[in-house]
């Protein structure tokens, strides 16, 4: 099937998201939480709008399915203004260290704030606070609320890899963060060290193995 | 039919048999409402009473008349003695010993205390002369707090369960058919059509179907879905089984917020019952029907509202929204295709069967037909639940309905819809209640609560109330309505603290846009409209505060002072003096009071407690505006003093 993205035709298989379709064809549309072995979209960072003609507002293109004949368009000014907004909101709460940040270069929010044209503050929204530890410690890896985007791709691999979830979400409204429930009848941490699919996972670096390089960068982190 | 017909006319006999005796009937309200307002001291006090004289009288619990402001309600039916059912207001243990005492020792009805007579008599203006109770058009609360609701027969006896048995007899296409021609939209917020949520429903492949009956109702202030099932939990049962019948489900849930245990019990009772007359469970009422209900107890998230979220719920994990499409008509519960309906939605649907489409329809307006139920709180006089033909417009509601303001206070705002609603100011209060016409005034629909405002309510603050209930709330998903509900909370609260700047109404207004539209669920989607209303219709309310630091409403205590009027303060007076919590009222010249304007912490108890004939303390914005009066050194507080 067809479908015209900026005015490029594009041949596309059927049943995958419009997201993907972009993705594949070397369109890019920013994108936090889309992960294409998941069934049901996790759609929660609410940046990867796009207007499709015939629909009054911008939609998730990671929910979108694509069809036939579809006319989309990924720079709107109302397709801009919501991922600014939504960027820069994720900003206010995710402080950029970029010395000390444990994802280094590759960072995917760099990336975003680059292709929007923004910087990484969050202005003209203020930086937010969490009444929360920089670092929470779970066992084998430590958990940083701040550098979180809960994007839930942890959560998700982890279910795959385990039948059920160690790790999940706890606490509402801003305060939500990623928990991490270990079995007390099992040894998970050799099984989790050997896994590491969450921190391979993890495109902030919010979760990370206590190896003892990890442990420094965070302790100059924190003083810093 | 004939099975039903069975079952009523055995219902009958034994009614019947149980008022052989004649014996005086009690009747008291005891719903949750009338719980608060003392109803199981009162009828404990009828007991006693009843006992003591050797009185011979029934009482019967009933749920709640929806005259919340009144309760406990007392209905006393005695024909032997001639006098209608009488109805008593606010009966306290001791009104309820006297009442009883007069009435079946004296034959004196007490007039002071009635109420009204529930039906016309030449005795005693009956209820109907109240706009309160002839304004209204019931047809979900019809039985509400007139009947039984632990006793089923009391429903078969109001020809309860009679449409269940006359649609058995019909194909579920004309089920369907019927529904969607009369017009009936979802009671539950966002008004869908109940028809076509069914047909879509019966489209579908997967023919293992569930209906789930929401009452999660987690709107702050309402509390409609409670009432009905703690009243007439048989006519939702009846509803729940006839959309089962018509959608084709064998499985229903109705999912109550365990904070509801009173309803919870009564439900659970209301399906024992019913299974027990076989009207529930396996081959209903002798057809080939089968239905099987379960009570599913949430655990109170307002998010869970939310269908998908409510699903999730279920299913055992955290309620967070998903993405629709698939609905869950499609694909919903453990995948299979889910009709979920609002609590008032399904007990709309025995009347329309029994009456017909066309009927349904000649009530409310074109666009939504039958009829809507508030329940109303805040600054009005005859707060509570009403039930209204859909179209009337705010005004009848509130002021020839519910009575106005009370404290000779003027109307200031409504707020519609919950926190995803808006705050209409007086100019709106023509407009007439129905879905669209609410959405197009920026409020809605909602679940039906309603906050009526009067002139000391601060728009600026409404809006951070129910931004902190949102925030709260939001399950944390996604970016919006996380982090973007924190920001507008935030601002608001600077606002409200005076530390406002004024390109925060800028911010405000593009960001609850983008929350609007950038959400992933009706919770993010709606939760800016309280900010985008009042912004809208109350732009100076912000301006003073961002500008002038002044709360017009005298509300935001940051932005206000207290402070006494040496003209009008009485020489030697000290009432106020020990109002105080913190000693900030000392003694200026001549023996009169003043405020210590560094230690007052703007309680406001020194104003309450100034005797009316002086009416000295008056409370100003901005705080500048209090004149300042020096505290003498031999005055100073003695808390303070000693401590340190
Ligand atoms: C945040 C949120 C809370 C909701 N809460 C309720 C609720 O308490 N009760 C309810 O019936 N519907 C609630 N809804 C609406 C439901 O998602 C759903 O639309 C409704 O139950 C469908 O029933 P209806 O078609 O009979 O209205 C809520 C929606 C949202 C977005
Ligand atoms: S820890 Fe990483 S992978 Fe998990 S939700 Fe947060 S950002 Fe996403
Ligand atoms: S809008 Fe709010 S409640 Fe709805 S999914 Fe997003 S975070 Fe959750
Ligand atoms: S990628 Fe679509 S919402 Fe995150």
């Amino acid at each position: 099937m067809k479908i015209t993205v900026d005015g490029k035709v594009l041949e596309v298989e059927e049943g995958i998201s419009v997201l993907e379709a972009c993705l594949q064809n070397g369109i890019f549309i920013p994108n936090l939480c889309f992960l294409k072995e998941r069934e049901r979209p996790h759609a929660s960072c609410r940046l990867c709008f796009v207007q499709v003609e015939g629909m009054p507002t911008p939609t998730t293109s990671c929910t979108l399915p694509v069809k036939d004949g579809m006319v989309i368009h990924t720079n709107t000014p109302e397709v801009r203004r919501l991922q600014k907004t939504a960027f820069k909101l994720i900003m206010s709460g995710h402080p950029c260290h970029a010395k000390t940040c444990p994802v280094g270069k590759n960072c995917t929010l760099m990336k975003i704030a680059k292709f929007l044209g923004v910087g990484l503050g969050p202005k003209p929204y203020e930086r937010l606070d969490r009444e929360m530890p920089d670092l929470i410690d779970f066992g084998f890896m430590y958990y940083s609320p701040y550098r979180c985007v809960l994007c839930a791709k942890c959560i998700h691999v982890c279910k795959t890899q385990n039948g059920k979830p160690l790790l999940t979400f706890a606490r509402r409204g801003f305060e939500t963060i990623v928990a991490f429930f270990q079995d007390p009848l099992e040894n998970t941490e050799e099984k989790c060290i050997n896994c590491r699919a969450c921190t391979n996972i993890c495109p902030t670096g919010a979760l990370v193995l206590k190896d003892t390089e990890n442990v420094e960068r965070e302790d100059e982190a924190q003083t810093a | 039919m004939k099975r039903y017909q069975e079952i009523k006319s055995e219902a009958l006999k034994r009614l019947e048999q149980e008022r052989a005796d004649n014996a005086p009937i009690i009747r008291i309200t005891m719903s949750t409402c009338a719980r608060a307002a003392g109803a199981e001291e009162t009828r404990k006090a009828i007991e006693e009473v009843l006992e003591e004289r050797g009185l011979t009288a029934k009482i019967v619990n009933v749920g709640c008349l929806g005259h919340c402001y009144a309760e406990p309600l007392l209905i006393i039916d005695n024909p032997a003695v001639g006098f209608p059912p009488i109805c008593y207001y606010e009966v306290t243990p001791n009104k309820a010993k006297l009442i009883c005492r007069s009435y079946f020792e004296d034959g004196d009805p007490s007039f002071e205390y009635v109420l009204g007579a529930m039906e016309e008599n030449d005795l005693i203006p009956p209820v109907t002369t109240f706009p309160r109770f002839s304004m209204e058009q019931r047809i979900v609360m019809e039985h509400c707090g007139l009947i039984d609701p632990w006793n089923i027969d009391h429903y078969l006896e109001k020809d309860g369960y009679a449409s269940l048995a006359s649609i058995l007899e019909m194909q579920p296409d004309e089920v369907v058919e019927i529904i969607d021609r009369s017009g009936l939209r979802g009671r539950g917020g966002a008004g869908f059509p109940t028809g076509k949520k069914w047909r879509f429903a019966r489209l579908q492949e997967n023919t293992k179907r569930v209906v789930i009956c929401n009452a999660d109702e987690g709107d702050p202030g309402a509390y409609m879905d409670r009432t009905i099932i703690e009243s007439n939990p048989h006519q939702l049962l009846e509803g729940l089984a006839i959309c089962a019948y018509a959608v084709g489900a064998d499985e229903a849930i109705i999912y109550v917020r365990a904070e509801y245990p009173l309803a919870v019990q009564t439900i659970r009772h209301a399906i024992k019952q019913a299974e027990e007359y076989g009207i529930l469970g396996e081959n209903i009422l002798g057809s080939d029907f089968s239905l099987h209900v379960t009570v599913f107890q949430g655990s109170g998230a307002f998010v869970c509202g939310e269908e998908t979220a409510l699903i999730q719920s279920v299913e055992g994990k955290r309620g967070m929204p998903q993405h629709r499409p698939p609905y869950p008509v499609e694909k919903g519960l453990w995948g299979r295709p889910t009709v979920v309906n609002n609590v008032k939605t399904l007990a709309s649907v025995p009347p329309i069967i029994r009456k017909g489409a066309d009927w349904f329809r000649s009530i409310g307006t074109e666009g939504s037909p039958g009829t809507a139920i508030f329940s109303i709180v805040g600054n009005v006089k005859h707060a509570g639940l009403v039930e209204i033909a859909m179209g009337t417009t705010l005004r009848t509601l509130i002021f020839d309905i519910c009575g106005g303001i009370p404290n000779k206070k003027k109307f200031k705002a409504v707020q519609i819809g919950g926190p995803s609603g808006g705050c209409l100011p007086e100019d709106f209060l023509d407009t007439p209640i129905d879905f669209d016409s609410l959405t197009k005034a920026g409020a809605m629909m909602g679940s039906g609560g309603m906050v009526v405002m009067d002139e000391d309510s601060c728009m600026v603050d409404v809006a951070r109330y129910f931004l902190e209930f949102t925030q709260k709330e939001s399950c944390g998903k996604c970016t919006f309505c996380r982090i973007g509900t924190k920001h507008l909370l935030n601002i608001l609260d600077r606002i409200t603290k005076g530390e406002g700047k004024e390109e925060d109404l800028e911010i405000l207004q593009q960001l609850a846009e983008d929350i609007k539209k950038g959400s992933l669920c009706g919770l993010g989607k709606t939760a800016p409209n309280p900010v985008l209303t009042s912004l809208k219709y109350f732009m100076d309310e912000y301006i003073a505060h961002v500008k002038e630091k002044r709360c017009p409403a005298l509300k935001c205590r940051a932005l206000i002072a207290y402070y006494i009027d040496l003209e009008k303060c009485a020489r030697g007076c000290e009432v106020c003096v020990g109002s105080c919590p913190v000693e900030a009222i000392f003694t200026a010249k001549g023996r009169k009071k003043a405020i210590d304007q560094e230690l007052c912490v703007k309680c406001g108890e020194c104003m309450a407690v100034c005797p009316p004939e002086y009416d000295a303390v008056f409370k100003v914005s901005p705080p500048e505006l209090a004149p300042i009066v020096e505290r003498p050194p031999d005055q100073q507080p003695k808390k303070a003093s000693g401590e340190k």
